[in-house]
């Protein structure tokens, strides 16, 4: 009996020192300081402008941003070899809960909070910088037909089914003279969420209004005989390896697996091509608001490419120490300068001048 | 020394060897730590099952029971999860279909037919497949496997157009990626874990058992049903379930080959989605309610595993009982 006793009286210590540990490390976890993985290492914490720093920034979001950022960390380091930049992917969502959590020290996304997060940003300030823009193609795969040409309501009633095969009466309106077979058409689609899918089917809702039934989302219920598979490069396989096949794909990915992809008519009514250029076209024109957020679909202008988005850094204008925001400061500013002229090479745009002036001067914003 | 004595009851009393000594005090580690880690566990489940349940909390709430319709569209905020609870049911009923016939054959085969040198290598061969990660089964069936298992669709299809049960199941392929490749790639999957189990419980049959069905004139195949079956029963279900578990909560295999179309269809070749592959796949960009709904799914797949393993131990329980009288 006293045996027993004494048996539950240990196993109860037990469970008790166990959950105590457990809360304890999520507690400690939780209640985190907001620089988290930050860690400046002191000496160089003092220094304004940059010359010598040293430290750690980390960064996780947008996969639209992951090739920009390996390239600008790789370039960055012999500029500054004592900061270390880490990006992580994840996709925007997980950028935002990242830095709202603050576990990260920037956040990449594709799009600015929505309203349902702010609440998570309760009492800070945000600070948005536009770091890069770049064209979604529409990349097709119909052999014999080299230069199609699609108006956007062509588009939404491909990508809502309407449209079943490739010499549909509405593809031929766009391509007079063109020689278009009947093959059936084939969707390809994201399975995963994403920045590219949002700011495809933003540019449907505006450039088509109610001809786009499917609305705007990072994740589309679309037509059930889609193909869906995951990433950009899953996309570009479908649409390489099946006669017939149209999808919506970055074009940098588009570019690098050999895709075809078709003029989409813009605003003004001209059939552009996607390009850098005509990237940096469209986002020339955009409405900007104070905070730098805006959106590049659909913008007027002659060569604009219609279908172009962008992604944004996300930082805390407050930073906990002075080294977190020297870092910041050194590492965006190097984002906005030299590393823009990486952009054109990945496929990517650079931002027009007024834009990255603009963003430049807000640098000024990161406090400590 | 009295104290020594007091504190521990379990030493005999009055003896002072060290040896009795040092055996009550490994024991109290010992019983410390197991009793440690098994605490461990159950508040790490606890902890999981709360914060889950926490975080699902909004969607929950919001949808009410429109948890349980099959609309699921992010871009109109509806959030039903049955299209993924169907999957995960069908895409594991496969997989369990396909897989338990051939692991218990091949158990079966390494314990009672073939010879012990024979049986190794088969068995390596078979644990090979386990140690297959699965993002490599998933990029394999849908780059190999699934186009080439897409000719088979078509032409089943066409065999079985206009046949009232079998079109229904096997009509209207769309692509190669489907719940009934899922389902074998989760066959797949589970095939060595079934296999290796079953074959630990056919080992348990005691040889006398065996002999003794033998010694009254029992063909091998008889001997297996008289003697190997009965006392092992229990053993193969609880493998089974456990493959089952597997496959119900395999992520990325399922996420690449399923072909992520939320639908309930009675069409097994046409593409599907189930809930760990849409957690997998829409987590990213998720935000507010959507992120919530997400994490309910898992919350819901956790629940879904919890009862079957619940069921699972019931029917091995019962089977044990029921040998036990006998």
């Amino acid at each position: 009996m006293r045996l027993r006793y004494r048996q539950q009286v240990t196993a109860a210590g037990v469970s008790v020192v166990a959950l105590a540990l457990t809360l304890g490390a999520c507690s400690s976890s939780s209640s985190s300081s907001p620089s988290g993985g930050s860690s400046a290492s002191g000496g160089a914490s003092s220094s304004s402008g940059g010359s010598n720093l040293s430290g750690t920034l980390n960064g996780s979001g947008s996969t639209f941003q992951l090739t920009f950022q390996q390239e600008a960390i790789a370039a960055f380091k012999s500029a500054q070899p004592n900061l270390t930049v880490n990006y992580g992917g994840g996709g925007s969502g997980k950028g935002r809960t990242d830095l709202a959590a603050g576990t990260v020290n920037f956040a990449g996304s594709d799009s600015p909070i929505p309203s349902d997060e702010a609440s998570s940003f309760q009492g800070k300030t945000i600070l948005y910088f536009p770091v890069i823009i770049g064209p979604i193609t529409m990349a097709y795969n119909l052999s014999g037909v080299s230069n199609l040409k699609l108006s956007p309501a062509t588009i939404a009633g491909i990508f809502s089914g309407k449209i079943k095969t490739w010499n549909d009466p509405a593809i031929k309106a766009d391509n007079s003279g063109a020689n278009l077979p009947s093959t059936a058409i084939t969707l390809a689609v994201r399975s995963d969420s994403s920045g590219t899918t949002q700011n495809f089917t933003e540019f449907l809702v505006d450039a088509t209004g109610s001809a786009w039934s499917l609305g705007s989302s990072s994740t589309i219920k679309w037509p059930s005989s889609a193909r869906a598979a995951s990433g950009n490069p899953g996309v570009a396989q479908v649409v390489k390896s099946t006669p017939g096949a149209i999808g919506y794909v970055d074009y940098s990915t588009a570019k690098a697996s050999g895709l075809t992809f078709a003029s989409v008519k813009n605003k003004d009514g001209s059939f552009i091509a996607p390009s850098p250029e005509s990237a940096t076209a469209a986002a020339d024109a955009v409405a900007l608001k104070p905070d730098l957020t805006f959106a590049a679909v659909w913008q007027g202008g002659a060569n604009a490419y219609p279908i172009t988005y962008q992604s944004w850094d996300l930082v805390n204008a407050k930073q906990p120490t002075a080294a977190d925001a020297a870092n910041l400061k050194a590492y965006l500013g190097y984002l906005l300068g030299d590393g823009q002229k990486l952009l054109p090479q990945i496929g990517l745009a650079p931002l027009p001048s007024s834009l990255d002036q603009k963003a430049v001067a807000q640098l000024d914003k990161i406090t400590s | 020394m009295s104290t020594a004595a007091q504190a521990d009851p379990a030493a005999p009393a009055g003896s002072a060897s060290p040896l009795a000594h040092r055996r009550p005090l490994g024991d109290r580690v010992f019983q410390i730590l197991a009793a440690a880690a098994g605490v461990l566990v159950l508040v790490i489940l606890a902890l999981i099952a709360i914060s889950t349940s926490q975080q699902a909390s909004s969607w929950f709430s919001t949808e009410g029971w429109k948890i349980f319709t099959v609309d699921w569209n992010p871009a109109t905020n509806s959030f039903g999860a049955m299209s993924f609870v169907y999957g995960t049911v069908i895409t594991a009923a496969i997989a369990i279909i396909l897989s338990v016939p051939v692991s218990v054959a091949v158990a079966l085969l390494l314990t009672e037919v073939v010879p012990q040198r024979w049986a190794r290598p088969i068995v390596y061969v078979v644990d090979l497949l386990a140690v297959v990660p699965s993002v490599v089964w998933g990029l394999w069936g849908i780059l190999v496997f699934a186009p080439w298992l897409f000719h088979i669709y078509t032409s089943i299809a066409s065999g079985v157009k206009g046949i009232p049960v079998l079109d229904a199941l096997f009509g209207q392929p769309v692509s190669g990626a489907s719940f009934f490749t899922c389902g074998i790639i989760l066959a797949f999957m589970i095939t060595p874990i079934v296999t290796s189990l079953s074959r630990e419980v056919f080992a348990t049959v005691p040889a006398i058992d065996k002999e003794g069905a033998y010694a009254l004139g029992a063909t091998r195949l008889e001997m297996i049903r008289g003697a190997v079956w009965p006392h092992s029963q229990g053993g193969v279900v609880g493998a089974v379930l456990l493959g089952l578990g597997r496959a119900m909560g395999e992520t990325i295999a399922a996420a690449l080959v399923i072909g992520s179309s939320p639908v309930i269809t009675s069409h097994l070749f046409a593409a599907g989605y189930d809930m760990p592959a849409v957690i997998a796949n829409q987590f990213g960009e998720a935000s507010g309610e959507f992120r919530a709904a997400l994490i309910g799914l898992g919350v819901l797949l956790f629940v879904i595993t919890i009862v079957v393993n619940l069921i699972a131990r019931g029917v091995v329980e019962r089977s044990a009982r029921r040998k036990r009288g006998a």
